[in-house]
């Protein structure tokens, strides 16, 4: 694995836990310590690319503590190090850091998870839903929005030919 | 009201009331898909680049989280239709790293060749395409009449030319015969002379450089910061293949180059293409002469295919292992866990992230899509360019609507 000695002196020595599952090595962040984590790792680590940022809904998750998890998968491009940033978020304060400022990649990709989990990131420069129309409520990848049923779809109202 | 000349003249430039808007799209021809751009212009000159998308959004994620592991790759088909067994072996290739099945060498080798064709598949559209957006339009006829053969092998297969759901945990629906063999390898011996024909109609084409050359530059820098990957990171200088950092299927067994640019523009992402499918072709050539004889799927000991029919009819194991495996209260054994698996599709690398819960459906189905995180990039590179230009990076970007909204 990756040299883990300025994560170290950056977050202290139990600022972070460390997890591993097939090939996938994860380090677990506390939500307000994520983003020194992540310019931690994008700066001194040489992890200079965002792959993927997602999150999930862990609301009946077998022995899940917290309520959402936030995944960042970073990889290294000189090496082809990956390394994955896992933190969790639970109501009310469903914010986040966001990281923008560190990767213009991250634009979308929190825009996505805005629109579908309804988690904030806080200095997102343009935080709009970006999938699902700006009058939806509801945040459909939540465990708790049903797969199927009558939903805000229902209650747009309907446009007819003459009237447009 | 008619205009008149002077109206312009005496717009205040500092207060940029002249600028006007477009909306480019949903429904425009060299979208290809749906989406819509909202473009702040100055005469001819692209000043701002608002993308407004969703349109073909339907909860594939949602479905995903109801869907089993076997299910789902149906959906999962319909993300990149150009290429849809790629996103397949995406699928399937997240799902047996999160159960820890180990493929057998007949599917590898059978599954790279497929993944293969897919390229070639994606890669012909999008270049047939670029030359069809900026007028060229006989490479695009070429391009498509070796696209046809590839349905036809794939068709052959699978019994289904575009959505194929093939692949299965643990192996593929059915193995081949020495037909398809046949179908592969004079295929891959046909190709050659329509890429050279492509080769010779584009490449050199004043028209077609004088519309790509110099235009929508990604910088390494910006690739790298925008999260690209694929062709496009790699025309901007990024080395970067998952076929070769991280081989998964025959890869690693099997010979050939990374291709890679410095330039970073449209054209250098069409040439970049175009060698791709050259080593796609070295790829399959390689691999359909070492297809390994034995056992297609995984062995009854990894209880993850379904048994043969003639198996669940005449013993009590395969009506046993059958039942294991359709009942609603069993099915596949996951972990209780979570992994992130990538493959490099034509477009990308095209990744999943599944948590399991430790039954056979994902809790959560994550699709990183390449489409979605190439679009992203589209405002940064379009500014400063003519309206004409927005044609020719769309189409060197090569976004798949269904992929972009999921």
């Amino acid at each position: 694995m990756f040299d883990q000695t300025p994560l170290r002196e950056r977050l202290g020595p139990s600022g972070y836990t460390t997890s591993q599952f097939r090939d996938n090595f994860r380090l677990h962040v506390a939500a307000e310590r994520v983003y020194d984590c992540l310019q931690c790792l994008q700066q001194a680590c040489g992890f200079d690319m965002l792959i993927d940022l997602s999150a999930v809904d862990y609301l009946d998750y077998p022995g899940a503590k917290d309520r959402f998890g936030v995944i960042y998968a970073l990889l290294n491009t000189r090496s082809g190090q990956r390394v994955y940033v896992k933190t969790a978020v639970n109501e009310p304060e469903l914010r986040l850091p966001s990281a923008v400022s560190l990767w213009k990649g991250a634009d979308w990709m929190e825009r996505e998870v805005y629109d579908m989990f309804g988690i904030e990131f806080t200095g997102h420069p343009d935080l709009r839903r970006i999938l699902l129309p700006d009058e939806f409520t509801g945040f459909p990848l939540r465990k708790d929005y049903p797969l199927r049923g009558r939903g805000e779809r229902h209650n747009f109202p309907v446009i007819t030919r003459a009237e447009s | 009201m008619p205009f008149e000349v002077h109206d312009l003249a005496e717009a205040d430039p500092s207060t940029k009331e002249y600028l006007w808007t477009l909306n480019f799209g949903p429904q425009h021809p060299a979208t290809h898909t749906t989406l819509r751009l909202i473009l702040t212009l100055d005469g001819e000159t692209v000043v701002k680049a608002v993308p407004d998308i969703g349109f073909l959004h339907s909860g594939f994620e949602k479905l995903g989280e109801h869907l089993n592991f076997n299910q789902y790759v149906t959906i999962v088909d319909r993300m990149n239709y150009i290429s849809p067994l790629a996103n397949e072996i995406a699928w399937h290739h997240a799902v047996e790293k999160l159960l820890g099945i180990e493929l057998t060498p007949r599917c590898r080798y059978l599954r790279t060749i497929l993944a293969e064709l897919m390229r070639l598949h994606d890669h012909l559209l999008n270049v047939g395409a670029a030359g069809l957006d900026l007028g060229a339009f006989t490479a695009f006829l070429y391009a498509f009449q070796q696209r046809e053969l590839i349905y036809d092998i794939v068709e052959f297969a699978s019994g289904q030319r575009f959505h194929t759901s093939y692949t299965r945990v643990g192996g593929l629906l059915y193995d081949v015969n020495d037909e398809w063999v046949g179908k592969v390898r004079s295929f891959v011996k046909g190709f050659g002379k329509t890429h050279d024909d492509i080769h010779k109609l584009l490449t050199r084409n004043r028209i077609f450089m004088e519309r790509t050359k110099g235009i929508g530059v990604l910088s390494r820098e910006q690739a790298i910061n925008l999260s690209c990957t694929g062709p496009l990171a790699r025309a901007s200088g990024v080395v970067r293949d998952i076929r070769k950092d991280d081989p998964y299927l025959a890869y690693g067994d099997l010979d050939f180059r990374v291709i890679c640019a410095q330039a970073g523009d449209c054209y250098a992402r069409y040439l970049v293409r175009m060698e791709e499918m050259r080593e796609s072709i070295k790829i399959i050539e390689q691999a359909v002469e070492n297809i390994p004889s034995g056992p297609l799927n995984v062995d009854r000991e990894g209880k993850a295919v379904l048994p043969g029919k003639s198996e669940v009819y005449r013993s009590i194991e395969g009506l046993i292992h059958h039942f294991e495996l359709v009942m609603p209260n069993r099915g596949l054994p996951a972990p209780t866990d979570e992994v992130y698996a990538a493959t490099e599709s034509p477009n990308g690398e095209l990744g999943f992230y599944i948590v399991a819960d430790g039954t056979d459906r994902a809790y959560r189905a994550r699709t990183r899509p390449p489409s979605f995180i190439h679009f992203a990039v589209f405002p940064h590179i379009i500014v400063g360019h003519q309206i004409s230009d927005v044609v020719a990076i769309l189409s060197s970007l090569n976004i798949i609507a269904a992929e972009l909204d999921r």
